[in-house]
């Protein structure tokens, strides 16, 4: 079985509330130095048998219509090494 | 015979009944529509309620987006059938491509539930064609993701092309950008708002009666075709 | 491999971890005793759950016994179809309609991780609603915390008020009540409470019992997990190699999208007759729900663990018997049934599967794996485990406490000191607007909604056609019950009840919620057998029913000198009835003009007031004397307000006194008054601070006036003219004034300050 890793960030221009709220916390418990955070979602998909070209695209095209809403969203899709 | 105006029910639909209410306090039939059923059943508008549809897991409307009805909704809806979506209605309309931009998490990420005014800014729908514009009215807004955003090319073209519906007034309640409550496709038939007006058709249960008017509003365009 | 009953016979003294479990010595050799031999493992797991003191109310069982008194006989017993016992107590309101409504508590989990503990304390709730057949439509949370400005708090309130809304909002639940109250004896041991109320059919109840032998017992819902099993991973690392996972965690994760598909298969499955007994799975889980709904009917069950369906497949037999993994319910369904019962929860995309069938064995057989590793009588685990009548004695230290009487703390006196005084009471925590909390809570979904929060009472229309509704309030006070528990206990049903009577409604029933800290102490134990006494004998007064409820002891407060337990808190849920919810009374001043009225004596009664903990951190003296004729009288008389339309508001007077009531109704529309408290009391302070009971004040149109009088004479309740409403002020003639902006930004500031 392999894993293909999914990964979802809101699109830079469109406001991250969560991600603003955890940059705010981070000086306050003595994380300093760190200038933005941004909060994504990572999608782990297990894929039974070998991840091909065909595959990939396929879950390319999942990504694009289900996994994230290219409206807000960008995302990339990666074989994770086993 | 009365119009017939159809209230989706998606799992996790939870202003489904207070739609149908609305419906029916406005003299049309309600009619339930099913998810998972591809048939609108004839009837002549449809209300797509608030909620939580899929529990808004992965992204509000995202998953409903996808259920069977949506299919001959979405063919209707570009055909002119009158479309209002509700809040989590709104976001699957969002999701769906019927109308643009997108909702996320209100900018202060808790949940509100307020009593909110709004300015209703364009009458050219099939949803608000009984009000005046400019207008002023109150009604329930409730929604953890309700913040409506979209870039500014696409912003500048729904100000230009008169489809903002309606705004907040006052302190813009969930970080939306410009302020904007509800926007309409370029034919008007299809309208998304994210407060919720089947909350306000009866003064014993509602702050007013102001959000009536969207339903007989797209009543009397019904009984004028 | 687990241990089956043979195993265990085979070994008879092999040394098992009881005590780790929470079971005592004793306890353990009783189930030796009941089975014959050792409990397997699976089996010790099962009483170890079931005899704890959350599940088998194994301190208060003799204590809360004399609750059955109070629906005994009378109008009491006839309103109530079900009684305590069941998953809810059900009351008949008329017209065919019914309700059944509960309050349980969720303080420990909500200390733990506040937004999960109280989130599944309302799926919790819920599910025992809808496992009596009924459709919930309204949820409450009476909720109480430690200091405002203790960092803890900062830690734990937001996160039980996320975690309320975002179930409950979640489940299209409007929250239409409740209670937020700081004292630091909360502190590390906040009290989560929460209420459903459910509405059914008086044809449509259903209860918790397998009956007919060969019917099939279903699991549905979510899958099983590992969920709140800290305690079963003893027993699996005793039966299991190391390499076995054994930290489970402690928390239950909730998930509201599946608990109302839950709801609306269950509702569907039920309607359409499928089911013969029906029982959620909460605490103890499927050990509970499998012995209990045994041990009401046929009396014996056949359950085969393995047909389980596991969300994690390394779960042993052990922790899936003890898994308190949320929003799953367990149904008897006859064989010729069972595949219109599945239909209907492939149509909600719920998993269900038959797990096992009723026998009239008299025994609760269990197999893993074709190995019986349960074979006991469900009873024993169900319904027979140990009582304790623990030792308990008034303490040493209440005589003192009475005596530190409030008449020693300085008052104020001059016009600027009561003018500052109001300023203060109205912005302190506890009777500062809670609408920072509230307004993360859905109170419009269902529609049906006529009051919420900060109403005296929450309201909901039943019948669409007919306006019949149901009205529900939660009160308790901590500090009254610490200066007096019989009498505490008393108060809090005699507020409870009066804001349900003055929101227009009659009183009906009754559900409690006695939070109280370990019964191991023989001053607590002596607390709670005062409160549950108190309780019963002004039910018994009032003719209300208690229907059900819930006891959470253990609730203490760990510090360097030691564990304290928190002052004795009985939240009391009143519900009543509203033949046309058009006739219900809500609380703001409404329009101008109109004159307002007090209903009620006033006393010097400031022991244990709101005044005396804000001002003075005081706690001593005697609570308000309780007055249970004059609830029933003020009752009586606002029923016939409401009836007749005599009253456009009326709102209670409760803690913070008649000031807090006066700038309540002020706040609520913005509509002023001008009033006089020359002959409400001796002392301007005395009228505007003091807690007496039995006490409303009301607005009336001017030409109303005369009939209200008449009717409140006849009632023989005190009518007191105070003045009239309207202007840009709240006026206190001769004493002090302050315009509606200012006492509004004090009233609203605290909490968000504190929280946002």
């Amino acid at each position: 079985m392999a894993r293909v890793v999914v990964d979802v960030m809101l699109k830079p221009e469109i406001l991250d509330p969560q991600g603003k709220a955890v940059a705010a916390a981070l000086p306050r418990l003595g994380f300093d130095g760190i200038a933005a955070v941004r909060q994504g979602k990572r999608f782990e998909l297990d894929v039974e048998g070998e991840v091909t070209e065909e595959r990939l695209a396929q879950i390319r095209g999942a990504a694009e219509t289900l996994l994230s809403n290219p409206v807000i969203e960008d995302f990339t899709v990666r074989v994770e090494p086993a | 015979m009365p119009s017939r105006i159809g209230v989706v029910t998606f799992p996790g639909s939870l202003d489904d009944a207070d739609a149908r209410r609305a419906v029916g306090l406005a003299g049309a039939e309600p009619v339930a529509l099913w998810h998972a059923d591809a048939d609108l059943h004839g009837v002549d508008a449809v209300v797509l309620p608030g909620g939580f549809s899929y529990g808004d897991y992965l992204r509000c409307g995202a998953i409903a987006r996808f259920a069977p009805v949506m299919t001959p909704l979405v063919a209707a809806a570009k055909d002119g059938l009158p479309v209002l979506g509700i809040c989590n209605g709104f976001q699957v309309l969002c999701e769906s491509h019927l109308l643009p931009g997108a909702l996320v998490r209100n900018d202060h990420r808790k949940f509100a539930c307020v009593d909110q005014t709004l300015v209703i800014e364009s009458t050219d729908t099939a949803w608000t064609s009984g009000y005046t514009t400019g207008q002023q009215i109150v009604v329930p807004l409730k929604n953890g993701e309700g913040g409506f955003v979209a870039d500014d090319r696409t912003l500048d073209a729904l100000e230009a092309e008169g489809r903002v519906v309606a705004r907040y007034v006052g302190d813009n309640p969930n970080g939306s950008y410009r302020g904007i409550a509800g926007v309409a496709n370029a034919a008007g038939n299809v309208v998304g708002l994210m407060p919720h007006p089947e909350h306000a058709v009866e003064l014993l249960t509602g702050p007013t009666t102001d959000g009536l008017t969207f339903f007989t509003s797209v009543l009397n365009g019904l009984v004028g075709v | 491999m687990s241990e089956s009953v043979a195993d265990a016979a085979a070994n008879p003294d092999r040394e098992q971890p009881f005590r780790e479990l929470g079971l005592k010595d004793d306890e353990y050799l009783r189930i030796r005793e009941i089975l014959g031999r050792r409990p397997t493992s699976s089996e010790l797991a099962m009483y170890s759950v079931m005899w704890s003191e959350h599940c088998s109310y194994k301190s208060s069982k003799v204590h809360l016994r004399q609750f059955a008194r109070t629906s005994a006989e009378g109008p009491a017993a006839a309103s109530l179809l079900v009684g305590i016992g069941e998953n809810a107590g059900v009351v008949d309101i008329g017209q065919g309609w019914a309700v059944t409504f509960k309050v349980e508590s969720h303080n420990h989990p909500s200390y733990v991780e506040p937004y999960q503990g109280a989130a599944t304390g309302v799926g919790g709730i819920v599910r025992d609603i809808i496992s009596m057949g009924a459709r919930p439509v309204a949820v409450m949370d009476p909720l109480r915390f430690g200091a405002p400005d203790h960092p803890d708090t900062r830690r734990v309130l937001p996160g039980v008020v996320a975690g309320i809304g975002g179930y409950g909002n979640c489940l299209g639940l409007p929250n239409i009540g409740g209670e937020v109250v700081f004292d630091p004896c909360y502190q590390g041991n906040p009290l989560v409470n929460a209420l459903a109320l459910g509405v059914l059919r008086h044809d449509g109840i259903h209860l918790a019992s397998a009956r007919g032998v060969g019917n099939l017992v279903v699991l549905y819902g979510a899958k099983t997990g590992g969920d709140g099993i800290g305690g079963a991973s003893i027993l699996a690392s005793e039966t299991f190699d190391d390499a076995h996972p054994t930290k489970r965690p402690a928390v239950q994760v909730g998930d509201p999208f599946m608990e109302k598909l839950l709801i609306e298969c269950t509702l569907e499955v039920l309607h359409a007759g499928l089911v013969e007994g029906i029982q959620d799975l909460g605490a103890a889980g499927i050990s509970c729900a499998t012995s209990e709904l045994a041990s009401n009917g046929e009396g014996g069950m056949h359950v085969r663990l393995d047909a389980v369906p596991l969300r994690d497949a390394t779960l042993t037999p052990e922790e899936i018997l003890m898994s308190e993994s949320q929003e799953r319910m367990a149904a008897v369904v006859t064989p010729d049934k069972i595949d219109a019962f599945l239909a209907i929860c492939a149509k909600w995309e719920v998993t269900a599967d038959v797990i096992g069938e009723v026998t009239d064995t008299g025994r609760l057989v269990i197999e893993w794996h074709g190995e019986v590793i349960v074979d006991v009588p469900p009873r024993t685990v169900a319904h027979e485990g140990p009582v304790y009548e623990r030792p308990y004695a008034r303490p040493s230290w209440q005589d003192a406490l009475q005596a530190d009487d409030p008449s020693r703390l300085d008052r104020p006196e001059s016009a600027d000191d009561l003018r500052k005084t109001l300023l203060r009471m109205v912005s302190a925590p506890n009777l500062a607007s809670k609408s920072w909390v509230t307004d993360q809570y859905d109170r419009y979904v269902l529609g049906n909604t006529v009051l919420a929060q900060p109403e005296d009472a929450g309201v909901v229309r039943v019948d669409d056609e007919s306006g019949l509704g149901v009205a529900l309030a939660t009160d308790g006070n901590g500090r009254y019950t610490r200066l007096d528990p019989f009498a505490g206990a008393q108060l809090a049903l005699s507020e409870a009840y009066r804001n349900v009577a003055v929101s227009g409604a009659r009183p009906l029933a009754v559900t409690d919620c006695l939070n109280f800290g370990s019964p191991e102490d023989p001053d607590v134990m002596w607390q709670f057998v005062e409160a549950c006494r108190g309780l019963t004998e002004a039910c018994l007064t009032l003719q209300l029913p208690v229907t059900g409820g819930n006891v959470s002891f253990y609730n203490q407060t760990n510090s360097q000198t030691g564990s304290t337990p928190i002052n004795p808190t009985p939240v009391v849920g009143v519900l009543g009835v509203i033949e046309d919810v058009h006739r219900r009374v809500p609380m703001g001043f409404a329009s101008a003009d109109e004159v307002v009225v007090l209903l009620g004596t006033t006393r010097d009664e400031l022991g244990g007031s709101e005044w005396a903990h804000e001002v003075h951190g005081h706690l001593g003296g005697r609570p308000p004397a309780v007055d249970l004729a004059a609830e029933v009288a003020l009752g009586r008389l606002m029923a016939d307000a409401a009836a007749e339309g005599l009253v456009s508001a009326a709102h209670d007077v409760s803690d913070g006194g008649l000031a807090q009531t006066l700038v309540e109704m002020v706040l609520r529309h913005g509509i002023g008054a001008s009033v006089s408290v020359a002959d409400v009391a001796a002392e301007p302070f005395v009228a505007l601070w003091s807690e007496s009971v039995a006490r409303a004040v009301v607005s009336v149109p001017a030409g109303r006036v005369a009939t209200l009088e008449t009717r409140a004479s006849s009632y023989g309740v005190p009518c007191l003219r105070l003045g009239s409403t309207g202007g840009e002020s709240l006026a206190v003639e001769g004493v002090l004034e302050v315009a509606i902006d200012e006492l509004r930004e004090a009233h609203t500031r605290t909490l968000p300050a504190l929280f946002a």
